[in-house]
């Protein structure tokens, strides 16, 4: 109800604004100039008001000559000369033709205070009231958080969380509780963040690699990426039956196209695993996935896509990526290859990054540039792409 | 409440200057004095309301009320006070609330201390002025609206963008805003001029202060931007020919020419149109920096974000302004009366060749910046228009430019001696020529140009002295004469020399610092030292630091020369958790007008880490010298008096100058 009351108080003082000048009658309407001020200024006005400052302001040149002249800053015939130019100014200013005469127009007069009377308001809440939120409270932080224990929710835990470690940056514990947590609030890349202080002031373990190694590639979108990989490869040196290390290095080989390898790593980890561990259904489902087909699929991208057409969008594109990641990291390794260059290509121009596909055939240019044979292959492959030979 | 309430003093501020664009024009073709009157009054009321609406966002920001999305997004519970404070117009929404404010403030200072004024001029400029507001204040509330809540506030805040979280924020925008949005009142008497079909004297009288003041705010908020790109971005680089830069420049190239034209109209009655279609210009040129750097379509680090209504709402009030008031110019412009004649020789002459350079330079600029985004559009084709292109067109331009600035000052109103002027010039380009022998000779070899360069520099410095010599009669009369006429000598003569000064220091410390620049740039690891420019650097070591919302990595250098320690360089790089993204911290000595200059770059694994270390002789200079130009601005807009140009009567030659 405040609210309301200090609009209507705000609203009053615009409108307010406006009725003043138009309610001041003839007596004090004559200081928006020269302060010729009497009854009947009205309907003297405004041709008197313009020419009298115009004429004032000459005026004030003049004085201003006599007193260079006085103070010794200019001589005599340049101030002669000065005033000449002046007065002749003045003499043209003088010579204005009169304006007509000023009236006062009490419709108009009226008109202006319904507008602003009615006008105004209407204009501001028409405005304002589809834009503003009348009906929220100011919440400053000070008033807030600190209160009632039971209005905390899981974010605000975490921000508080958070604050401390800002502060306190080499408290292990914290980054490990809160690692998890923010894995489950969808926020890969500080858990990952999170995962590695923790490992900086925890100390090496298994589990904490393979942590880091699944939000890593939580925050590629599902991919294992090589560094993500890498994480995994450092866990399972640390504790080779590390079940999340092992599960998601299949997962890794899975998404290579070494179907195979994912296989056995699966089955390596399910001959171990207790019979009451809870992810074995995760690693059966994902051995069921990849076991049906012995023989090893070509990684083609574009033939994949075709293949995964079934697949979710969200899930294809992951995958897709994923792949075409890993080729050109292998690429970038070992670039004699000149088949892989070209799927790598290809694999872009399917996926519609013209130059992501330019910026690989540089490379593979540059990989190959020391062997002619190659060289002649590839760019013959690339003209039968469509990319200039 | 705080919130809603300046959310309605913005939408009230609005209702006020509808009324404002409407109600003063009925009055003054009525010739109705209280409907006139209107415009002061209303003026007067929207400046609180909006300063009301800007103090409630700042007491958002500064009370971390994140049910306010602009809050939410721009702050951070933790962040310094200043940073809070700053950061309300750190963000889009804020900055064009500021934007707003500033224009306001303008208005009510017309509404104020316009008393002066004929009062149906005032009456149309406050009218044209509430125009321009209404436009802003539509364009704020429907597309970047700052009070926009949020029913579900979230705990903590996003933080400002780390690299703005510098003192460069409180300054650098609220200067550049009073500059451009200055150049919106004499925009407004310039349509007003138009409207009404004359300009008088009292016209002239007040558009030159105004622009001054503007024009004074556009330096320093220029210089300050390029000082704190320099000191922030890591680069060392402090001037990029990027496209938010020349538009900043633009309006500086324009309102230059302003200035100079204005002060022809004001003392000879001359140029008038011109001067006309230079307002108009000049603030059509704001706006278009404003498009341009608010619409996204430049991305640079003034782009805070991208919103095509947004684009197209400024295109809209960029297309009705511009287009307007060049119509009703094109109009209007033959019926105004043509003001004094003068011969091609002589002070107005030399203005006129400066308004001619400084408009080219600027339409230079425009098709710099332009040309690649019409590209783009156009014909799908990315192009960058760089230094190159600029040291081809832009710097002759200024080259002539600045061979000239001495000469016009020393010339005479109405007709003037250039042989006469050459002559008493002529011990100003003897320094010119003996500092280009000296540089000539002290560096062997390096670019020619340079000491052609700095003897410019030098010559425009010497020119600005020999004018006031000239003036006071320095070398020709005792010295005691010569003070009494210094002290005697009206402000805004004083006020040329140091601007003209102000321009050849600059210009020296560009060349300087473009020529001779060195640098080290490579990996360092604890005790290792680098070399430069007679400085050796030893990295002392790392440490880690926690500041209140960041954590700093700083590098320890002990700078020592000849042997002899100098003092310890402390360059950092901060991270913010809140963004996920870390700035640089140089760190500058300053020796004399030169700097040494040390940033960080990543650490490799094995514990070195990257430094660029920078010696950049008299760099400085680049900016003393437009504090030098401002200040000029400064004295000559204290000088409150009246000005009229006489020409010197051809018998007494070599007197005392005309009261300027």
């Amino acid at each position: 109800m405040t609210l309301w009351f200090v609009f209507a108080l705000m609203t009053v003082a615009a409108i307010f604004a406006v009725l003043w000048p138009l309610g001041r009658r003839a007596r004090a309407q004559s200081q928006g100039s020269e302060g010729q001020g009497s009854e009947g200024q009205d309907s003297e006005g405004q041709d008197t008001e313009n020419r009298g400052s115009e004429v004032a302001v000459y005026k004030d040149q003049l004085t201003e000559i006599e007193r260079d002249l006085g103070a010794g800053l200019i001589a005599a015939p340049e101030a002669e000369a000065a005033r000449v130019e002046i007065s002749r100014r003045l003499l043209a200013a003088a010579a204005h033709e009169p304006a007509p005469v000023p009236k006062s127009s009490l419709k108009w007069r009226r008109a202006a205070a319904v507008l602003a009377l009615v006008g105004l308001p209407l204009v501001a809440i028409g405005v304002y009231m589809p834009l503003g939120s009348p009906k929220l409270q100011d919440f400053p932080l000070a008033q807030r958080g600190s209160g009632s224990g039971m209005a905390r929710s899981l974010e605000t835990l975490v921000v508080q969380v958070e604050q401390h470690l800002e502060k306190n940056p080499t408290d292990g514990r914290g980054w490990n509780v809160l690692g998890p947590v923010l894995e489950r609030l969808g926020r890969f890349d500080d858990a990952a963040r999170a995962y590695r202080n923790s490992l900086t002031y925890n100390g090496e373990s298994a589990e904490r690699r393979a942590n880091l190694g699944e939000a890593l590639s939580a925050a590629a979108g599902g991919v294992v990426t090589a560094e993500a990989k890498t994480e995994f490869e450092r866990a399972r040196a640390l504790d080779a039956d590390d079940p999340k290390a092992n599960y998601f290095l299949g997962l890794a080989a899975e998404q290579d196209g070494r179907k195979d390898d994912a296989a056995t790593i699966w089955r390596a980890l399910l001959a171990k695993a207790p019979a009451d561990a809870p992810w074995r259904p995760v690693v059966q489902s994902a051995l069921a996935r990849v076991g049906g087909s012995g023989g090893a699929l070509p990684a083609l991208p574009d033939e994949t896509i075709t293949a995964s057409r079934d697949m979710s969008e969200g899930d294809r594109g992951a995958m897709v990526r994923g792949m075409v990641e890993r080729l050109a990291m292998r690429l970038k390794q070992n670039g004699d290859d000149v088949e892989g260059w070209l799927r790598l290509v290809r694999a872009y121009l399917v996926m519609g990054d013209r130059d992501k596909a330019m910026g690989a055939s540089t490379d593979a240019r540059q990989a190959i540039a020391n062997d002619a044979e190659r060289l002649r292959q590839l760019n013959e492959g690339l003209k039968t792409l469509g990319l200039d030979g | 409440m705080i919130a809603e309430s300046g959310h309605y003093a913005l939408v009230l501020a609005l209702g006020l200057a509808l009324i404002q664009s409407i109600v003063p024009l009925i009055g003054a073709r009525l010739r109705d004095v209280a409907l006139m009157n209107v415009a002061r009054s209303a003026a007067l009321a929207q400046l609180l309301f909006v300063g009301a609406s800007f103090t409630a966002l700042v007491m958002l920001h500064v009370n971390s009320d994140f049910s306010v999305a602009n809050v939410y997004e721009n702050s951070h519970s933790m962040k310094p006070l200043i940073y809070k404070i700053t950061g309300v117009w750190g963000n889009h929404e804020g900055s064009m609330l500021l934007w707003v404010s500033i224009l306001a403030l303008f208005g009510g200072l017309v509404a104020a201390f316009g008393n002066n004024l004929p009062l149906s001029l005032r009456a149309h400029v406050l009218a044209v002025q509430a125009w321009i507001a209404s436009a802003f204040y539509l364009f704020i509330l429907v597309t970047s609206n700052p009070f926009l809540r949020i029913a579900n506030p979230p705990i903590e805040g996003r933080d400002l963008n780390p690299v703005l979280q510098d003192i460069g924020l409180a300054v650098h925008p609220p200067m550049l805003y009073l500059g451009y949005v200055g150049f919106s009142i004499s925009f407004s008497f310039a349509i007003a001029a138009l409207i009404e079909g004359r300009i008088d004297a009292a016209w002239a009288r007040w558009v030159r202060p105004w622009t001054l003041v503007a024009w004074i705010f556009l330096t320093l908020g220029i210089a300050m931007g390029s000082y704190w790109a320099y000191y922030e971005l890591g680069w060392g680089g402090w001037w990029f020919w990027d496209p938010v830069e020349n538009a900043s420049l633009m309006p500086w190239l324009a309102g230059t020419a302003l200035l100079h034209s204005a002060l022809v109209m004001e003392k000879r009655n001359a140029l008038k149109v011109w001067t006309l279609l230079l307002s108009i210009l000049t603030f059509s040129l704001s706006l278009l920096g404003t498009f341009l750097v608010r619409s996204g379509v430049i991305t640079s680090v003034h782009a805070f974000a991208t919103d095509p209504t947004r684009g197209v709402f400024i295109l809209l009030i960029l297309c009705l302004f511009i287009g307007g008031s060049l119509s009703l110019f094109a109009g209007r412009a033959t019926a105004l009366k043509q003001g004094g004649l003068f011969a091609p020789i002589s002070r107005e002459g030399a203005l006129v060749l400066n308004n001619l350079l400084l408009t080219v330079a600027c339409a230079v600029v425009l098709f710099g910046t332009l040309y690649p985004l019409a590209m783009e559009v156009l014909a799908d084709f990315k192009m960058s228009v760089g230094a190159p292109f600029y040291n081809l067109t832009f710097v002759p331009l200024f080259t002539l430019l600045l061979l000239a600035v001495p000469f016009g000052p020393m010339l005479a109103w109405k007709r003037g001696d250039l042989l006469g002027v050459t002559q008493r010039l002529l011990a100003a380009g003897v320094a010119g020529l003996v500092v280009i022998a000296i540089v000539w000779a002290w560096t062997r070899g390096g670019s020619a140009l340079a000491p052609l360069a700095i003897g410019l520099g030098v010559f425009v410095i010497a020119g600005a002295i020999t004018d006031l010599a000239e003036r006071t009669g320095l070398f020709r009369l005792p010295v005691a004469t010569a003070l009494h006429r210094a002290r005697g000598l009206p402000r805004s003569a004083w006020g040329t020399v140091f601007a003209h000064a102000g321009l050849g220091v600059a210009l020296i410390g560009i060349v300087c610092e473009t020529t001779w620049n060195s640098e080290y740039i490579g990996t360092m690891r604890q005790n290792e030292v680098a070399h430069i420019a007679g400085y050796d650097l030893k990295l002392d070591g790392l440490f880690q630091r926690q500041g209140p919302n960041y954590r700093e990595m700083i590098a320890e250098f002990n700078v020592s020369r000849d042997g002899e320690t100098h003092s310890v360089m402390t360059p950092s790089k901060r991270s913010f958790t809140t963004r996920g993204s870390s700035t640089t911290e140089a760190a500058l000595l300053t020796r004399g007008a030169s700097q040494l200059y040390v940033s960080l770059g990543d650490t490799t694994a094995e514990g070195a880490i990257a430094v660029r270390i920078y010696h950049k002789p008299l760099v400085l200079l680049i900016w003393w010298g437009p504090v030098l130009m401002a200040f000029g601005g400064v004295l000559s807009l204290s000088d409150r008096r009246l000005r009229v140009g006489a020409p010197k009567p051809a018998r007494a030659k070599q007197r005392l100058q005309p009261a300027e």
